[in-house]
C-alpha cells in the first residue's frame, strides 16, 4: 500500500510491521479526509497525544517527578545503553485509523506538536473524534481548533495543569480537606 | 461475506449523529415545558458513575449530556512510573469486568516490542482464559441489563454461571479477578491439575444455561417490547462514531478482529460470528448470547489442544525478560543475577512504538506504547472501547422515552473503569 497522495505527507514509517504517516500539521484535515475517502480508511479508533518532554536526557526514563523537580538519582533511575533518537517537536498526535472493510488496514497518522501549538478538528472527518480530543486537551493541553465543545472530559473543569504531561508532578497535588482547615 | 451486508430497508435513512457536537443532544429551544433531569453519577444503572443531563419533554428524552471522568484513577500516568513488567497488574484494573483482554493487549504490545515468541501453551491457554473472560463479561452485561429493565431473576441465573467462571480462575491463578496471569513471554504458573476436567464440565454446561437464558427472555412479551426497535444505530453510524464488537455487529456490519486480523491462534479454532441487522437492544442482546455459545466452543477446542501439551513450557525461555525457575536460584549464579536485575530494574524494550488491537467482550481493546529504550514505559494508552461505546447514547436517543434511556445505556454495555481509566 502506498500513501503517496496523502495531502502534506512529510514522511512515511514502517517498523514492527506498522504503518505511520507523519503529516503536516496544517494539512492534517485535508490528508485525513483523503484517507477516509480515497483510502476508506473509515473508522477512528484512538487519538493518542505523547508528550515528548525530556526524551533522550540520560536517566529521562527513570525519573520520579516530585513537587520539587525531578529526582534523577532515585532507584532503577540509572543507566542507559544509548540514549534514544531527538524528536522533532513536543508533542505527537496519533490517528489511528483502520479500513472496516474486506481488505482491512491499519495506520497511524502523526502530527508533531511544539507546546502550545493547535491543530484543526477531525470531528467533521469521523464524529468519534469528539470525546478523544477532549482527553487530549484536558491530560496533554493540546488544543484543536474548530471543537464545538472544548471543554475538559475526564478532570474537573476547574482543573489547573494536564496531568499526562511529563512535568506534570506525581503526589504533588494539594490536600484539599486536611485537618488543619 | 461482505463486511456491510444489507438487508433489504436500511434501520433508517440518514445520520441521526447530532450536530455540531455528536455526543450532546441539544433540546429544541422552542419546546416549553422541559424539564431538566441528572441521571447518576450514583445510579444502580449507570454500571459505575456516569452522569446523563437528559432534558425530558414529558416522557420523552429530548436532549442529553454525558458527563464522565467520576472513575479517573491516573493509570496511564502510573503505568509511566513502573517497570514493564510491574505494568501488568494495572490494565486488568482499567476494565474490570474484562480485566484478561487487558492485561493479554498491554503483554502482546510489550511482546511486540520485544519480538518475543510465546510458547504455543501459553498462546492457547490464553485464548481458553480469554474467551471465558468474554463470557463472564457478557454474563454481566445480561445480568444487569435485565435487571434493570426488570427481569430481576435474570441477575441471578447469569451470576451462577459467572460463579463458575471465577471458580476457574481461582484455581488457576489464585484470584477471582484481576488475575495477573499473563506474563510477557507467557504464564506466570503452569496450567494446574483439575482445570482440564472443570472446564469440560463448564463447557458441557453453559449452552444449556444460555438455553434457559433465551428461553426466559425470548419469547418474553415485556422484555421484547423494551429491547425491539429501542436504540437504534445504522451500521454507517456506528462506524461514524467509532463502535466496534458487538454494538457494531449488532447494526450488520460483519466485524471480528478474531477472523478479520486473527492474533493468537484464532485462525486455528472454528467459529461463527454472530451478525443481527437491527441495531436496536434486542439485536445487540442477540449478539451477545449468541457470542456466548460460540466463546464456549472456543473454550472446549482450547482445552482440547491444551490437554495434548501437557508437560511443555507455559513460558519463552528468555533469560533477559522472563523470570529464571525458582528452584534454580539455589544452585545457579547466573540466574540469581538474572532474577536480581529483572526484578529490581526490570528489562529494558527497545526503543519504538507499537499499537496492538484485539477483539475484547466489548469492541476492539488497544494498546499503544511508546519506548525509549529504558525499563518503564515511555507512554502507555488504552484505547478503550467503551469510551466509544458511550459516544453513540446521544445518536441511539432519537425517539426515546427516559425508560428507553435505561435500557439504551445498558445494552452499549460500556464499563466506566474503561471509560474514565
Amino acid at each position: 500500500m502506498t500513501f503517496e497522495g496523502v495531502p502534506g505527507l512529510v514522511e512515511t514509517k514502517e517498523a514492527l510491521g506498522e504503518t505511520t504517516l507523519v503529516v503536516d500539521p496544517a494539512r492534517l484535515v485535508e490528508a485525513c479526509t483523503h484517507l477516509r475517502d480515497e483510502e476508506g480508511f473509515n473508522l477512528l479508533l484512538d487519538i493518542t497525544a505523547t508528550d515528548y518532554l525530556g526524551w533522550g536526557d540520560v536517566p529521562v526514563s527513570g525519573y520520579i517527578a516530585t513537587p520539587e523537580g525531578r529526582d534523577l538519582n532515585y532507584p532503577a533511575a540509572q543507566g542507559f545503553a544509548r540514549t534514544p533518537e531527538p524528536k522533532p517537536q513536543r508533542f505527537t498526535l496519533s490517528y489511528h485509523l483502520l479500513r472496516v472493510a474486506d481488505d482491512s488496514a491499519r495506520v497511524r497518522v502523526q502530527v508533531w506538536l511544539g507546546d502550545g501549538e493547535t491543530v484543526e478538528t477531525v470531528i467533521p472527518v469521523w464524529p468519534t473524534a469528539d470525546w478523544h480530543e477532549r482527553e487530549a486537551w484536558d491530560m496533554m493541553g493540546i488544543a484543536f481548533d474548530g471543537h464545538p465543545n472544548h471543554v475538559r472530559i475526564l478532570m474537573d473543569d476547574d482543573w489547573e495543569g494536564h496531568p499526562l504531561r511529563k512535568d506534570y508532578p506525581i503526589g504533588g497535588e494539594p490536600v484539599r480537606f486536611s485537618g488543619e482547615e | 461475506m461482505a463486511v456491510i451486508e444489507s438487508r433489504g430497508t436500511p434501520i433508517y435513512f440518514g445520520s441521526r449523529i447530532p450536530q455540531p457536537v455528536p455526543t450532546i443532544l441539544k433540546t429544541d429551544p422552542a419546546l416549553d415545558d422541559v424539564l431538566t433531569v441528572n441521571f447518576g453519577p450514583n445510579h444502580p444503572s449507570t454500571h459505575g458513575v456516569l452522569r446523563l443531563i437528559v432534558d425530558l419533554h414529558g416522557e420523552h428524552v429530548v436532549g442529553l449530556a454525558a458527563v464522565i471522568g467520576y472513575l479517573h484513577t491516573g493509570f496511564e500516568k502510573t503505568m509511566e512510573q513502573k517497570t514493564w513488567w510491574k505494568g501488568v497488574t494495572y490494565p486488568a484494573r482499567v476494565d474490570y469486568v474484562s480485566f484478561q483482554y487487558n492485561e493479554l493487549v498491554y503483554v502482546l504490545a510489550v511482546e511486540k516490542l520485544l519480538q518475543l515468541q510465546v510458547p504455543r501453551k501459553a498462546t492457547w491457554m490464553r485464548m481458553a482464559l480469554g474467551e471465558l473472560t468474554r463470557i463472564h463479561s457478557h454474563l454481566v452485561y445480561l445480568g444487569t441489563a435485565a435487571l434493570e429493565i426488570g427481569a430481576i431473576s435474570m441477575f441471578w441465573y447469569c451470576f451462577r454461571e459467572r460463579e463458575l467462571i471465577l471458580d476457574l480462575f481461582e484455581m488457576v491463578t489464585g484470584v477471582r479477578m484481576h488475575t495477573r496471569y499473563f506474563q510477557v513471554g507467557g504464564l506466570a504458573e503452569d496450567i494446574p491439575r483439575g482445570f482440564y476436567d472443570q472446564a469440560w464440565s463448564f463447557c458441557e454446561r453453559m449452552p444449556k444455561a444460555v438455553d434457559e437464558y433465551e428461553a426466559i427472555l425470548n419469547t418474553n412479551r415485556i422484555w421484547l417490547e423494551r429491547t425491539k426497535g429501542v436504540g437504534r444505530l445504522s451500521a454507517d453510524d456506528a462506524i461514524a462514531l467509532g463502535q466496534t464488537g458487538p454494538n457494531l455487529r449488532a447494526s450488520g456490519v460483519d466485524w471480528d478482529l478474531r477472523k478479520r486480523e486473527p492474533y493468537l491462534a484464532y485462525d486455528q479454532v472454528d467459529f461463527e460470528v454472530p451478525v443481527y441487522h437491527g441495531g436496536d437492544v434486542y439485536d445487540r442482546y442477540k449478539v451477545r448470547v449468541d457470542e456466548m455459545r460460540e466463546s464456549t466452543t472456543i473454550v472446549s477446542q482450547c482445552v482440547e489442544r491444551l490437554e495434548e501439551m501437557q508437560g511443555e513450557p507455559w513460558i519463552a525461555d528468555d533469560r533477559k525478560v522472563v523470570l529464571p525457575p525458582r528452584e534454580e536460584l539455589h544452585t545457579s549464579m547466573e540466574s540469581l543475577i538474572h532474577h536480581f536485575k529483572i526484578v529490581t530494574e526490570g528489562y529494558r524494550v527497545p526503543e519504538g512504538e507499537v499499537y496492538v488491537g484485539i477483539e475484547s467482550p466489548r469492541g476492539e481493546s488497544g494498546c499503544y506504547l511508546v519506548s525509549d529504550g529504558g525499563p518503564k514505559p515511555w507512554r502507555v494508552k488504552f484505547r478503550a472501547p467503551s469510551f466509544a461505546a458511550l459516544h453513540a447514547t446521544a445518536a441511539c436517543m432519537t425517539d426515546a422515552a427516559v425508560a428507553d434511556l435505561i435500557a439504551i445505556v445498558g445494552s452499549l454495555d460500556a464499563v466506566m473503569g474503561d471509560v474514565d481509566r
